[in-house]
């Protein structure tokens, strides 16, 4: 017989919040932190807009001994570790150190942390590079630095598989919790809103052009044309239901289903959905709102409205992507939408998706403009990643 | 040209390549303090090690960044490099 596992803190930087409350209020507000790229001058490069984290000091968050080792996402994913552990009312110090492990996803690592010493490195010589750089660029970087910060010693690493790493990371953590780990800080910080992170996001075909942040990111809609990228994510304090229980401890929910398929002849994100809901044991009909994962590619869109209208009918279920609030996230975005799940299950209201006109012929239910009140007991989170990779989690009440 | 390495030059590099540690840091009598006690690993000295020979135009061997684990060690290794200046 297996645990059940189950999500007792939240931590969110995301564009259009700073923890979770702002974060969640934001998003329910309908608050979109799409606009101009500010961070470096992107006015030479075909996308211009992005949802950038603002009003974050990191100096005010974490010691300066971090500092000159950190890149902004290894800062981001510090902050949000901390956050999800008073949200949990975990003190680390107090627990064995080899009872807590940390896996995270990135799809990028510490990107303007490596421009800035490969620049070093090819304008004045070796000498100039940080001695850090050994390890501040790198993807596990994010789930070293919550371990050495925490002294979490148990099982941890890093999955890498774009967009799905979000949910491929707290899948692995439940892992661990059934083997027999008694808490895993799980999820995905990304952020790489540099030049050379910004040219790397380019080469996916991806990008929308658009220039008016309420016609950027419009996933199932007539007008779609690429996704708009943004920085931050969410990270999740992960217990078995046992040891929660044991510490009274406040849960969100369960992580009842998971599955990751790989695209070959045809799509895998429909045999995700349904390995998903076996592995919950749950019928369609018992699933009460679907997290799409809203590529906003026509051809990309088309297939998750299809994988859900085969899966669930046609509007068969409430569909939404808040993440048109603050861009895809990439690994970041799929931990921020299960973040989001569990706060739209504690307070029974789908929140919406902005800007989009839903097209008809895709036969969604998809939530647009306000959020929507609902008896919320079960969600689906879907994450596609660049290449191929699918992922589906049920989360529960 | 004779240069000289002191304590608050090494203080500084400390601080600018790997910031300021955190209880008592870098104040009071730290010469014969074990770096581990302050505050810095092996990593923050060989990003020491790193700044200094930018700066000085010198180059340490890799065991003078392994066996000083005191300041004071570090000075004198250091200032033993000034009056023999590399090639």
């Amino acid at each position: 017989m297996t645990a059940s596992v189950v999500v007792t803190g939240l931590g969110v930087t995301a564009p259009n919040g700073l923890g979770a409350r702002d974060f969640w209020n934001a998003t329910l507000a309908g608050k979109s932190a799409i606009g101009p790229l500010t961070h470096f001058d992107a006015s030479p490069y075909p996308a211009k807009l992005a949802g950038e984290i603002t009003g974050f000091t990191a100096e005010d968050h974490l010691p300066s001994r971090l500092m000159p080792q950190t890149d902004r996402v290894t800062r981001l994913s510090l902050i949000a570790a901390d956050w999800a552990l008073a949200d949990a009312r975990v003190r680390p110090a107090e627990l064995p150190e080899f009872d807590m492990g940390v896996i995270t996803a990135s799809s990028a690592g510490g990107f303007e942390f490596s421009q800035r010493e490969l620049k070093n490195l090819w304008s004045q010589g070796g000498q100039y590079v940080s001695a850090y750089q050994s390890f501040a660029w790198f993807y596990a970087v994010n789930t070293g630095q919550i371990s050495i910060r925490n002294g979490m010693k148990g099982p941890s690493g890093v999955v890498v598989t774009d967009q799905s790493g979000g949910l491929d990371a707290v899948a692995q953590a439940r892992r661990q919790i059934r083997k027999g780990t008694r808490l895993v800080v799980a999820g995905a910080v990304d952020a790489l809103l540099c030049s050379w992170g910004w040219v790397g996001l380019h080469t996916s075909g991806r990008l929308s052009t658009a220039t008016e942040p309420t016609n950027a990111y419009l996933p199932f809609d007539d007008r779609a044309g690429g996704h708009v990228a943004g920085e931050g994510g969410a990270l999740l304090i992960l217990e078995s239901a046992e040891s929660a229980r044991a510490r009274d401890a406040k849960v969100y929910g369960e992580i009842a289903g998971y599955a990751a398929t790989f695209d070959g002849q045809e799509p895998g994100l429909r045999k995700a959905v349904e390995l998903a809901l076996a592995d919950a044991r749950l019928a369609p009909s018992e699933v009460d709102v679907v997290f799409a994962d809203a590529a906003a590619d026509p051809e990309l869109d088309r297939i998750e409205a299809e994988t859900l209208v085969a899966v669930f009918g046609e509007r068969g279920v409430p569909v939404t992507a808040p993440k048109t609030m603050t861009g895809r996230l990439y690994a970041g975005g799929a931990a921020l939408d299960l973040a989001t799940a569990f706060l739209a299950l504690e307070d029974g209201v789908i929140p919406p998706t902005v800007h989009v006109e839903a097209a008809e012929r895709f036969g969604l239910d998809l939530v647009v403009s306000q959020p929507r009140p609902a008896a919320l007991r079960t969600a689906l989170v879907l994450a596609r990643g660049h290449g191929g990779f699918n992922s589906a989690m049920v989360v529960r009440a | 040209m004779s240069q000289t390495f002191t304590l608050d030059d090494l203080k500084r590099i400390l601080l600018e390549g790997s910031g300021a540690p955190e209880g008592t840091g870098l104040s009071g009598d730290i010469l014969d303090t074990e770096f581990s006690d302050i505050g810095y690993d092996s990593l923050a000295l060989l990003e020491t090690a790193g700044r200094v020979e930018r700066e000085y135009g010198i180059e340490l061997d890799e065991a003078v960044v392994g066996d000083a684990s005191t300041p004071r060690a570090f000075l004198d290794a250091v200032s033993a490099h000034l009056m023999t200046p590399a090639a």
